[in-house]
């Protein structure tokens, strides 16, 4: 077994001790000034969710409440609706009519979108979605829908070894 | 002898002062101790923080100032008030400069002075232990109380060899006047220089004397609950954290008056000496704070009984002898 390393004199590591704080006064901050700094992303970070639309812009959801089954703060509203020839909303049988998810209680457990079985709703970069008030953290189907209105850098995935799950790059 | 009016008008100079230095001793040592951890400590108030202090003023008076329903509510706002009031007072004291001749007028160089005026530091220290004393029973708390026993059994140990330490340099100065004793040192050399071992025992029970890291037990906020000012808020709190801060201030201006020669320095007028040799020494506090670990409570009192006290009796008997055989 290892002996231990000699601790010395204390009364010598003491005055070493002042000199190590010392010096640490001269050296650069490492602290990252966040708002003004946004460190990039984590690429499998999971921020607010997003839904998604096929290419001809018919949406992915299909309304089958999975996701809402699957959430463990049941912070997921989903009433479907069936789609009519002329009002075709989405690419399956029915579609979803009312959308929300609240906010203020999502945990951000990304099982939603492990759920979908459609890939229909992602979690995305996006942190900042503080509100003043509680009613505005409820998203509805149109602020889903839509392109997030801040950008977040997000790290070069290159950096990280981990794999990047197929529904991040395929939807 | 100067007229009252002049007393009262440095009195009121002085105490503004304090508080503008405790404010910004704040400031400095919360921005030094960011350094000192590779931080950067407060930097959005205002240019590189420097509205901070105001900041927190203003934060800590808008709070609510609330009462522990058991309390008892005459204590509970007195106390307090009783400990900033004896950490300003204990300033009065203090000489900061060398006195002056304006329009006339014989402006001394302390607020008041007091031919005992060691003594009247050392007592108003005493009785500002029973604002936390009773700040803690006055709160109805079981954790308040013992902190605040906590609190004063520390006060009280380390009392001692604070005293016993200054005891040498009273012999040197053969006087409890601090005018006089810097005016002795004035005539021969800074006491810290034969008093060097007494120098040391005032700083290091100085720390404890003012609840300061290493020895800050009584608040030690990493492992227990803040202590006596557990059921304290807002202003009340931060009139607590103010009395701690002036005993600091006052205690380092104690040890440039009897250990640094006070205002006495070359070139420079003597107030700006006195600020420079206090600066320098609370910064060799903040410094102190960063750097060693805090004490356990049985590590206290066994350095301050078993190792303090004897180093510190010791000093005052070899320097009375010393002071007659010589």
């Amino acid at each position: 077994m290892a002996k231990p390393a000699d601790p010395g004199n204390p009364a010598v590591g003491l005055v070493r001790a002042f000199g190590v704080t010392f010096k640490q006064i001269f050296k650069k901050p490492i602290t990252q000034q966040y708002p003004e700094y946004k460190r990039p992303l984590y690429p499998r970070f999971r921020g607010r969710h997003r839904l998604w639309r096929h290419e001809n812009g018919l949406e992915k959801c299909v309304g089958c409440s999975l996701c809402a089954a699957a959430c463990p703060a049941d912070c997921i509203r989903v009433v479907p609706a069936e789609n009519t020839p002329d009002n075709r909303v989405s690419a399956g049988e029915r579609y979803a009519r009312i959308y929300e998810i609240n906010m203020s209680r999502c945990i951000f457990c990304g099982y939603c979108e492990l759920a979908c079985p459609f890939d229909a709703i992602t979690l995305g970069n996006e942190f900042e979605i503080s509100e003043y008030h509680r009613n505005d953290l409820i998203y509805t189907k149109d602020m889903l829908l839509a392109e997030p209105i801040k950008q977040v850098p997000v790290a070069d995935p290159e950096l990280y070894d981990t794999p990047i799950p197929y529904y991040k790059t395929h939807s | 002898m100067e007229p009252w009016w002049i007393t009262v008008i440095k009195a009121f100079v002085v105490v503004n002062l304090i508080l503008i230095l405790f404010s910004y001793t704040m400031l400095s040592e919360r921005k030094l101790m960011g350094r000192m951890q590779l931080r950067y400590g407060p930097n959005r108030a205002g240019p590189f923080g420097v509205l901070q202090p105001f900041a927190d003023l203003l934060k800590l008076i808008r709070k609510e100032s609330f009462f522990a329903s058991g309390g008892i509510d005459v204590l509970y706002i007195a106390s307090p008030l009783l400990a900033t009031f004896t950490a300003l007072a204990a300033f009065s004291v203090i000489p900061f400069g060398p006195g002056w001749e304006v329009g006339g007028y014989t402006i001394t160089g302390q607020v008041v002075d007091v031919p005992i005026a060691l003594l009247l530091v050392f007592a108003l220290g005493s009785v500002g232990i029973y604002g936390f004393i009773v700040g803690g029973w006055a709160s109805e708390s079981k954790y308040s109380l013992l902190g605040a026993m906590r609190t004063c059994a520390q006060l009280v140990s380390y009392e001692v060899s604070l005293a016993l330490s200054v005891l040498g340099v009273v012999i040197l100065g053969q006087s409890l006047s601090l005018t006089e004793i810097v005016a002795r040192q004035g005539e021969t050399i800074w006491f810290a220089v034969p008093q060097f071992v007494g120098f040391v025992i005032f700083l290091i029970a100085g720390t404890a004397e003012t609840s300061r890291a290493p020895f800050d037990l009584p608040e030690a906020e990493q492992e227990l609950v803040a202590g006596y000012h557990t059921e304290y808020g807002g202003m009340r709190y931060g009139l607590f954290a103010l009395a701690e801060y002036i005993n600091l201030i006052t205690l380092t201006a104690l040890a440039v008056t009897l250990f640094l020669g006070a205002w006495h320095g070359p070139w420079l007028p003597g107030p700006i000496w006195f600020l420079l040799k206090m600066v320098v020494l609370l910064f060799v506090f903040i410094w102190m704070r960063t750097t060693l670990p805090r004490l356990r409570y049985d590590q206290l009192m066994r350095f301050g009984w078993k190792v303090l006290l004897p180093i510190a009796t010791i000093n005052a008997m070899a320097t009375a002898i010393l002071v007659v055989v010589l």
